[in-house]
């Protein structure tokens, strides 16, 4: 297994590489409009707040594999060609971010109610209290969820694999269909996603037990 | 128009069902095993026997960290080199049962810690030994508390059913991508479909699990 670390460490680097960057974007981008949809679905307008419930759902119940399969294939057909990074950094902003959405929702509704109440009471506007007194708290409590949720994002990273993302699955599989080396390939790009994926998942662990 | 009725005929759409099935099939069969092997493997991490528990707790968590993805690629494609073949669909059902069962072994820990310590101390103390009062006692109750996010994690279950169309599994997007590779005409309208026909599923079995967490939950 070293072995092939040893003799291919540029092509498993670069995929790394590959994966954290793709992950990081996307992570940026799903919490920005995650969090934009998780506050819009708390509007009072019905129009605003079925809108927001919508585009969660929409992009909860359906693969990322199809989700990022559209943009690489369908897309060009209409309109430009993108590249399989961008498509899977796309495919997986849309997928992850209707499930941070879910996440910061369910944290504003905790907060009791009372905070908004009171911040209004004090002559706060509605986007004074939000910023200023509702999404400090719900964010403290959804730290842990939103962890867990950015070390699925890193697993499902993988799906760029399938659009020719050159992240660390795509590096490890092409690597393996040429070297025919396939059980030891596989275990060090599993090993390599673990690096990433298991302190994080520790981490969020013991905050979760920190704040219960 | 003539594009997506040529895309939508009968014969495709019956084919797009016949791969709707397969996803269907290949998740029930692998949830159910998961579900007994999870439950046999949940019970020894929460039970804390010495060493074991240790051990399977980190193997689950070496599992549930990695990509689903890598285990498909793992199965089909890496145990023939030690002499194991499989075809795709053994293949997916074994990476599906390994990674799904890992999961439900957490939900099913999280299912007894939620049930109340009293239990087991009272029929503890009633007399009964620790693997009677878990077998009659706790686990019945935290059955119940388990089922809203087993459902959960059935919907992402038929969802990452669609990974296996890279090991060549006849579901879904593979039939699909069989029937835009004759035409790609049939690009849009059939991502369309299956997205459609992706969605009715999942989001069913969301309404479902809502309503059995407002009744156990």
């Amino acid at each position: 297994m070293i072995h092939v670390l040893v003799n291919n460490w540029q092509v498993f680097l670069s995929g790394f590489f590959n994966t954290v960057l793709c992950s990081i974007l996307a992570l940026f981008f799903s919490l920005v409009i995650g969090s934009g949809f998780a506050i819009m679905e708390t509007f009072q307008n019905k129009f605003l707040s079925g809108f927001a419930r919508a585009y969660i759902e929409l992009f909860r119940n359906i693969p990322l594999l199809v989700i990022t399969m559209f943009f690489y294939v369908v897309f060009p057909q209409y309109f430009f060609t993108i590249s399989g990074f961008a498509a899977g950094t796309i495919g997986l902003t849309l997928y992850t971010s209707s499930f941070i959405a879910e996440t910061v929702r369910a944290g504003i509704q905790s907060i009791d109610i009372g905070q908004m109440e009171g911040a209004r009471s004090n002559g706060l506007t509605y986007w004074q209290a939000m910023k200023n007194i509702i999404l400090p708290q719900a964010f403290v409590l959804v730290i842990p969820p939103l962890g867990n949720q950015f070390v699925n994002l890193i697993k499902n990273s993988s799906v760029l694999a399938f659009v020719a993302g050159f992240d660390l699955m795509y590096q490890g599989d092409s690597l393996a269909s040429q070297t025919f080396d396939t059980i030891n390939t596989y275990l060090v790009v599993g090993v390599l996603y673990l690096i990433i994926t298991l302190p994080l998942s520790y981490y969020m662990k013991h905050l979760e037990n920190k704040l219960s | 128009m003539s594009i997506l009725a040529q895309a939508f005929s009968w014969i495709n759409l019956r084919f797009l069902l016949e791969g709707l099935w397969v996803t269907i099939e290949v998740s029930l069969i692998s949830i159910v095993l998961s579900f007994i092997i999870g439950l046999v493997f949940g019970i020894i991490r929460y039970s804390k026997i010495k060493f074991i528990s240790g051990i399977v707790g980190f193997i689950i968590d070496i599992i549930r960290n990695l990509p689903l993805l890598l285990l498909f690629f793992f199965t089909y494609f890496a145990l023939p080199q030690i002499g194991l073949r499989t075809s795709p669909m053994s293949a997916s059902i074994i990476a599906l049962v390994v990674f799904e069962s890992a999961m439900l072994a957490e939900i099913v820990r999280s299912g007894i810690l939620a049930v109340n310590k009293g239990q087991m101390e009272g029929a503890r103390a009633n007399g009964l030994t620790y693997w009677q009062a878990m077998r009659h006692i706790v686990i019945p109750q935290a059955l119940f508390k388990m089922i809203p996010p087993i459902v959960s994690q059935f919907i992402s279950l038929i969802k990452d059913t669609s990974l296996a169309t890279v090991i060549l599994l006849p579901e879904l997007l593979y039939h699909a991508q069989i029937i835009y590779g004759q035409n790609t005409n049939y690009m849009l309208p059939m991502y369309l479909i299956i997205a459609v026909m992706y969605f009715v599923v999942c989001f069913a079995l969301s309404v479902v699990a809502k309503k059995l967490e407002k009744r156990f939950g």
